[in-house]
């Protein structure tokens, strides 16, 4: 987790030398490049050549990636899942750059039950996706979820509804539910950097008559903004990758109708359900062009948000 | 900035103290503040109802359920565990996700404190660039990589073994935990170093005996942080394991979920298993958590 800013601590002195040094990184150098690197490297290799099942055929040049964009299903099915995670991205975001940095600010300035506050905020982070996805599939059924029943009690009954069995509410079930479970990790990070931040900044600030609003949008919002890019560059990955709770909600076809299908659903299907011949071809080309996506905005935001910082402070 | 700026800032800041403890009592009262905690207890109940009743549903029927969605277990039942964890094999993939996990956090701790341990102590374009390769696997999409990961893996006779996860968590968790374990040992003075030198130890005894004693609450942190998604993780065992008895819980649970959906106390035992071991965690290490991701925003 990128978290810290980029300057580093002073202490940096030589004490190893260049062949003991090279022994303390082999073992991790070793995983990371099976591991990692060769498969990484690989797959965008795939994606330039004409596979028949599992055996590679001519190198291709773009074929593949001319495929994905003329022919159907995918060139209806990349640009409907590529919306998805970006609604997916764009949910998460507002809920946490309101709610998560509403509750960390408040929470800052409490004393009683903040342990217990901080806890319960990070529960539903901690739990697995796949579970968070299948709880709230249980959550909003038809039949005897709870939700329906609440709305039921309180006069609601209009409101209730087969929430992921509609394909035009099913897709915010799932930007819902992926917020829900989000909003624990802005609340300990911005936690963090606000306990970073000296009391005394904002109590000067406080005893020049600054109101409570012009504290926080000209300090301790500033403050933050390295805790706000980090927190964006992590949700922003975290929403292109989104796997495990579209899988849950909507199952691997992305139900009903891929209303709920996302690009990583798209590429699992293409390799391993789609029984093209060509599959591993065509999904490498998938794989290629998000991982190029995803690794470019990814840098693209760091770039930014240090130049952000620098100009600030 | 000058000696005399710092020590009126300090002083003013003194005088901020006194007048806002004069001042908390009656600005506790306020709309703002009341309206302020509200939030917090609404947020709160939104945050862990949905948990809550997964917990409590656990511990009830079928009828019951469908008879009161949001009734208490009025005669609670261990029945469901009881046909989670047997019947539906839980206990296969309970331990099969403690075992990698544990064998997965622990190498890739192991390995990452090694090239954490070189990344602060030299000083060579060559590490600058290893260092830089690490760090960017935090923002690489590397399950996109899972083709060739799998064919590899198939290559070794691997698929639906155990260290076929294992070795791929520990490889995962190397960004990561590289980061987090250099910032700490960037901390340590180098006069530790002279000093042990001087002792007559070598590199890898002072790294033992002096430096890793030292930079246990960053171990801590980053054994807490990788625990919590590779345990969690779904898309390498859905590809990786083939083989029903070498299952992890997020596949065994997608299994179970189509056999057992109109038995909902089950599933929501099955939930609520699969949920038990991080929470538990997480309660013994809150403080934990806390500090260590305090200590990798400060600079």
């Amino acid at each position: 987790m990128p978290v810290t800013n980029s300057r580093r601590s002073r202490n940096t002195g030589i004490t190893l030398s260049r062949r003991a040094g090279m022994v303390f990184v082999l073992p991790a150098l070793i995983l990371f490049v099976i591991f990692i690197l060769y498969p990484l490297i690989t797959a965008l290799s795939y994606s330039l050549f004409d596979w028949t099942g599992i055996v590679r055929g001519d190198f291709s040049v773009f074929d593949n990636y001319v495929t994905i964009f003329t022919q159907l299903p995918y060139k209806d099915a990349i640009p409907n899942a590529f919306v998805h995670n970006i609604l997916l991205f764009v949910g998460a975001m507002v809920f946490q750059n309101t709610i998560g940095l509403g509750l960390a600010v408040l929470l800052h300035r409490v004393r009683r039950f903040k342990r217990f506050f901080q806890t319960v905020y990070t529960l539903p982070y901690l739990v697995s996706p796949l579970v968070v996805g299948y709880l709230w599939s249980l959550m909003l059924s038809p039949l005897f979820g709870p939700v329906n029943a609440v709305l039921k009690g309180i006069g609601l009954d209009a409101l209730a509804q087969p929430w992921l069995g509609n394909p035009t509410t099913a897709i915010w079930v799932v930007v819902f539910v992926t917020a829900w479970q989000w909003v624990g990790f802005p609340v300990l990070l911005y936690g963090a950097a606000l306990g970073g931040i000296p009391d005394e900044i904002d109590e000067a600030a406080s005893l020049d008559g600054a109101t409570p609003w012009q504290r926080f949008r000209d300090i301790t919002g500033p403050l933050l903004l390295p805790a706000i890019g980090t927190v964006s560059v992590l949700t922003f990955i975290g929403a292109m990758e989104a796997f495990a709770i579209p899988y849950a909600l909507g199952g691997s076809a992305g139900n009903p109708a891929g209303a709920t299908d996302v690009l990583s659903l798209l590429f699992y299907r293409t390799a391993f359900e789609s029984g093209s011949s060509n599959a591993i071809g065509t999904s490498s080309a998938i794989a290629t062009l998000l991982f190029l996506f995803i690794f470019g905005v990814a840098l693209l935001m760091t770039w930014l948000m240090r130049r952000a910082e620098r100009r600030l402070y | 900035m000058s000696a005399t700026t710092t020590s009126t800032r300090a002083s003013r800041a003194r005088a901020a103290k006194a007048s806002r403890a004069a001042r908390l009592p009656g600005q506790r009262l306020t709309l703002g503040s009341f309206l302020g905690s509200g939030f917090l207890w609404l947020y709160a109940l939104i945050a862990i109802a949905p948990l809550v009743l997964m917990v409590l549903n656990s511990f009830r029927t079928m009828p019951e359920m469908a008879k009161s969605p949001l009734g208490l277990p009025l005669q609670p039942t261990l029945t469901s565990y009881q046909k989670a964890w047997i019947t539906a094999d839980f206990q296969t993939y309970f331990f099969n996700s403690i075992f990698v996990t544990v064998a997965s956090v622990l190498l890739s701790t192991a390995v990452s404190l090694l090239a954490a341990y070189a990344f602060s102590r030299t000083k060579s374009r060559i590490f600058t660039l290893l260092e830089g390769t690490f760090l960017s696997g935090l923002m690489l999409p590397v399950y996109l990589a899972i083709l060739p990961l799998f064919f590899l893996l198939d290559s070794l006779g691997m698929v639906s073994n155990l260290w076929s996860l294992i070795l791929v968590y520990a490889a995962l968790g190397i960004p990561f935990s590289t980061f987090v374990l250099t910032g700490f040992f960037r901390q340590l003075p180098i006069e530790l170093d002279e000093a042990a030198k001087l002792d007559g130890a070598g590199s890898f005894t002072t790294f033992l005996r002096v430096h890793l004693p030292l930079v246990r609450p960053a171990i801590a942190t980053v054994i807490v942080f990788r625990f919590v998604p590779v345990w969690n993780d779904f898309f390498y065992p859905l590809i990786l394991i083939r083989d029903q008895k070498a299952y992890t819980l997020p596949v065994g649970i997608t299994r179970f979920f189509g056999e057992y959906q109109t038995d909902w106390a089950t599933l929501f035992a099955g939930l609520t298993l699969a949920t038990i071991p991080l929470v538990v965690l997480f309660l013994l290490a809150t403080k934990q958590i806390v500090s260590g991701l305090t200590a990798g925003m400060s600079k």
